[in-house]
């Protein structure tokens, strides 16, 4: 090769566009490794390296703020949006991984090569956030599904554990076809794989915006995200997934990689497609509110806690996505927000399932938090709270959070959206309401099993309540945060 | 966008009324293992919070526009949305009532045996909400206020509740809260039409009272708040959820429910729905005096057939409230001061009758019309005070309620002469439901040999009810006073 092009290739190449999850990659690496030479079954170190890793990542992140680096010729942006939602997905892999190692010991899976795969996820995440090209933003998806894959499947002994895992897998693998056929469309239509020149290339040629590759390809790359985001009618796998996968990883899955597909979705409508708007967004209109629909009437016919938070995360995906279809700065920086706020409310409340639960999770129906709330004054606290939020009541993330979304919606004239949005909140009281029900209005059941309350699991408790409430009652700052990660 | 300059007063009286209750329950929550401590604390803090409401009631004075205490600050710029409470003549009189009424409650919550500190800690909660619904000037605060009260109720109802409590508290809580978040919608449209119109965004009452709307606009978003309003009140035929809720609702939920809570919706309809939708209200007047007319001839009736005393009471709430909003529909300054003072006075006999129903139903054990009788010839104490409070509800000259009825219907006459009519043809309603009442507990032959007459701490509930209802009865000024300005300043704004 010609010595001059190395040369610029390697001055594009800026390592401090993916410094962040380089240093978790590393932390991954590294875990792996020490792995090797520990005996199976101890894993307190590992928990200690993953946090370490994840702060350091942080604080990497909050150096960046502010000071957007690009690199890798462009495919690569670690720009404010990027850096908030790398914030987003630290929290929902710390907290998960707080709540994780009591609960693989009491399953019976003290296993230490779980913490790298979560970081891995984690930096996969990261990667499509801050991805400014197809092949990046794949790239990161696909680090990020496979170590779900795997997480997903982690209890090897158990059927709906393999069951969620291998769901998961051939649904994904599918859906990620699908995006990969777009991608391909796209460049065969504009000859590029980079978003910014995909949009303007669109944007010149206008005669090619009604052309059926552009639309398929438009269509294509939006199913490869709206899988992963479980917006109705690409949601059939969650409930199964969700309730197979150990409970940690379910609440990572429903906040961490949910928002990283948000965020690369949100970046290529907004980049290359940004021309197509109108189009667009009557599409994720529609999708919207089946979405809301859907995933709350099912959430209320549902009797196990666990699988009724999964459907509530489908419609929660339904709220955000009103968010995009605002199409504006509001919108766009309520998705942000709200990303963030439901990682700590929802992992939150999974984290009160894992305290919760007996070896086997055969007791997360509603009849087994019968009386919860006095056995265990705390946690039901914690759990009221966490529901408070995810019903969007105020003083709470979950108030703040569709209060910005809606606005945006409101602000860009959607008002039945908005009805609808709200409507649906109103039918979404009945199911979280009813867990409350249980939890202070049933007397206790005599058989109750007490299990410890490890001291991980409950800062995990305490920083989602924490974080549920700081966004809810002061949530200036973030909001201005948000404000000024968005395009 | 326009930043305003935070204002804050030499000392933030307000908040420290609004936050003080608030922080005696986390207080309780945290202490729950000695229940004797937390009865103590909620009463006392109850206590100081009603302190703090007589000493602003006695020491300040309003400025020109009638506001005092102003605190406003910024809370959330990003939508420049202010922490602002303040406080007019209105507000001032239902502060007083919910804190002298959360006195009375947390001395009738006593014998709570369960839970002892959460069910306080919840009863300084919904303190703190109510009183934050009454001073709120900020839309959002508003609002926030308004679901903290909400769900301190919720579990009041459903934890200590009767039979049927867990129906009666997800009816109660689904069907208000479906209410609010449509009046968040229409919070949320306002404040964008708003902002479209001026560049200058902002939740606050006064301003948003200055937006141009279009007669459609306004109808829409009066809509969006009515559906909150309506509701709570409740008006009819919204209203259903009532009955349900304070029959199953335990003694202290029940007083504060039709006390406080339903209070609080007629409370918006003149603090945010009828200054901000000016247009939208005058159209529809003729609509709010009819429905007004219809729940007090309709539940009029329901209360005459019911044979458990709290659904009676809750008929005759209902009834009431529908004397309340006729005054308001008929938009004068007498009706409007007649229907600020009935629901005052409506407030103090009711919520006295309700703790006098806890105290008859722990000696009888019934509340059934059917089963009682005779009460007078074994407690004469407390049957002379059931008196009392009935011969006030049903409005009998010198009493409570008789003030604010009275100046309703001359208020309502001076305008709409023919629903004064029917006004007073509905009032009779009201003294044949008291009366069969009257009759069915306290004479006739006695049901059970021995029962206790007052205890002292019944006794400490009662008196000052019944002063106040004598006081009420025979010199409302006191309280008419503080509401001179503010309803004259209400009522400028329309024909």
């Amino acid at each position: 090769m010609d010595n001059n092009l190395v040369q610029i290739a390697l001055q594009n190449v800026n390592m401090w566009a993916i410094m962040p999850s380089l240093i978790l990659i590393c932390f991954g690496m590294g875990l792996l490794l020490i792995n090797v030479f520990l005996p199976r079954g101890t894993t307190k170190h590992a928990v200690w390296i993953s946090l370490i890793g994840l702060v350091v990542t942080g604080l990497f992140v909050f150096k960046g703020w502010g000071d957007p680096q690009y690199g890798f010729n462009d495919a690569v942006a670690l720009d404010n949006f990027a850096a908030f939602f790398n914030i987003t997905f630290l929290v929902a892999a710390g907290l998960t991984i707080l709540m994780s190692d009591e609960y693989l010991r009491r399953e019976g899976y003290p296993v230490s090569e779980y913490y790298p795969l979560v970081l891995f996820t984690t930096a996969g995440a990261m990667w499509m956030a801050s991805g400014t090209d197809m092949m990046t933003i794949f790239l990161g998806l696909e680090v990020m599904s496979v170590g779900l894959y795997v997480l997903a499947g982690f209890f090897r002994n158990q059927v709906r554990s393999n069951e969620a895992g291998l769901k998961y897998f051939l649904l994904g693998a599918f859906s990620t076809g699908f995006l990969l056929y777009g991608i391909a469309l796209i460049y065969g239509v504009t000859g590029s794989t980079r978003l910014t020149e995909i949009g303007i290339y669109l944007n010149a040629h206008t005669s090619l915006l009604g052309n059926p590759m552009t639309l398929a390809g438009l269509v294509l790359i939006a199913i490869g995200f709206l899988f992963k985001i479980a917006v109705v009618p690409f949601h059939m796998w969650t409930p199964d997934v969700y309730e197979g996968a150990p409970t940690p990883i379910t609440a990572f899955m429903s906040a961490g990689p949910k928002a990283a597909a948000f965020a690369s979705f949100l970046r290529i409508m907004e980049y290359c497609f940004f021309s197509l708007k109108p189009e667009w967004t009557a599409m994720l209109w529609v999708l919207a509110v089946l979405t809301m629909v859907v995933g709350n009437v099912i959430a209320i016919t549902q009797t196990n806690i666990k699988r009724m938070l999964a459907y509530s995360s489908i419609a929660h995906a339904g709220y955000a996505l009103v968010g995009m279809v605002a199409a504006n700065e509001i919108g766009y920086s309520g998705i942000l927000f709200y990303m963030l706020a439901y990682a700590f409310m929802n992992i939150g409340a999974f984290a009160v399932l894992v305290l919760a639960g007996k070896k086997g999770e055969d007791n997360l129906t509603l009849e087994g938090f019968s009386g919860f709330g006095y056995k265990r004054p705390f946690l039901g606290v914690a759990m009221t709270i966490f529901l408070f939020s995810l019903m969007g009541l105020p003083p709470t993330a979950g108030f703040a959070g569709k209060f910005y979304i809606f606005a945006g919606a409101v602000k860009a004239g959607y008002l039945w959206l908005a009805v609808i949005g709200v409507l649906n909140s109103a039918v979404s009281l009945y199911y979280y309401l009813r867990v409350m029900v249980y939890m202070y209005f049933r007397d206790p059941l005599e058989d109750y099993a007490w299990v410890s309350m490890p001291v991980s699991v409950v800062v995990s408790i305490v920083i989602a309540i924490a974080g549920s409430l700081y966004l809810g009652i002061v949530p200036g700052f973030v909001m201005e945060l948000a404000k000024l990660a968005v395009f | 966008m326009i930043n305003t300059v935070d204002t804050l007063p030499a000392f933030p009286w307000l908040s420290l009324m609004v936050f003080l209750p608030l922080s005696g329950a986390l207080l309780c929550l945290l202490h729950t293992r000695s229940e004797r401590d937390c009865r103590w604390l909620g009463l006392t803090v109850a206590v100081a919070t009603f302190g703090i409401a007589i000493w602003l009631f006695l020491s300040q004075q309003p400025n020109a526009s009638g506001w005092f205490c102003v605190e406003d600050i910024e809370w959330i710029g990003r939508f420049s949305i202010r922490y602002n409470l303040a406080m007019d003549g209105i507000a001032l009189v239902m502060v007083l009532l919910t804190t002298f009424l959360q006195i009375v409650s947390m001395l009738l919550a006593w014998p709570v045996r369960r839970h002892v500190g959460l069910f306080f800690a919840l009863l300084l909660i919904l303190e703190s909400g109510l009183l934050g619904i009454f001073l709120a000037q900020d839309l959002i605060l508003f609002y926030l206020f308004w679901e903290v009260a909400l769900i301190p109720m919720f579990f009041l109802i459903g934890i200590w509740g009767h039979n049927r409590r867990h129906e009666a508290a997800l009816k109660f809580f689904l069907y208000t809260l479906a209410g609010s978040l449509f009046m968040l919608l229409a919070i949320i449209g306002l404040y964008v039409i708003h902002g479209d119109q001026t560049g200058h965004y902002s939740f606050l009452i006064s301003d948003l009272a200055r937006t141009e709307l279009t007669l459609r606009q306004e109808y829409l978003l009066f809509g969006g708040f009515l559906a909150a309003f309506a509701i709570k009140s409740p008006l009819v035929p919204f209203h259903t959820w009532l009955p349900d809720a304070l029959s199953e609702a335990p003694a202290v939920g029940s007083l504060d429910l039709t006390g406080l809570l339903i209070k609080t919706g007629v409370y918006g309809l003149i603090r945010i729905a009828f200054p901000l939708f000016p247009n939208a209200t005058s159209e529809c007047l003729p609509i709010f005096g009819t429905f007004a007319l219809v729940a007090l001839f309709h539940a009029g009736w329901c209360a005459y057939h019911q044979d458990d005393i709290k659904r009676l009471l809750a008929y005759s709430s209902i009834s009431h409230l529908g004397l309340v909003v006729l005054g308001l529909a008929a938009w004068t300054f007498t009706a409007w001061q007649g229907s600020l003072l009935l629901m005052v006075s409506h407030g103090i006999t009711t919520g006295a009758l309700l703790a006098m129903v806890a105290m008859i139903r722990q000696r009888i054990a019934t509340r059934n019309l059917q089963k009682l009788s005779g009460l007078w010839a074994q407690a004469p104490c407390l049957s002379a005070l059931f008196l009392l409070f009935a011969l006030a509800s049903l409005g009998l000259p010198g009493l409570a309620n008789f003030s604010g009825e009275i100046l309703v219907l001359i208020g309502t006459f001076q305008t709409r002469p023919i629903w004064a009519i029917m006004g007073i043809a509905g009032v009779v309603f009201a003294a044949a439901y008291m009366l069969r009442l009257i009759q069915r507990v306290l004479w006739g032959e006695p049901t059970q040999a021995e029962v206790a007459d007052l205890s002292p701490r019944e006794w400490l509930i009662l008196i000052p009810l019944a002063i106040l209802t004598v006081w009420l009865g025979i010199y409302p000024a006191t309280f008419l006073k503080p509401l001179e300005t503010p309803v004259l300043l209400a009522l400028g704004g329309l024909p």
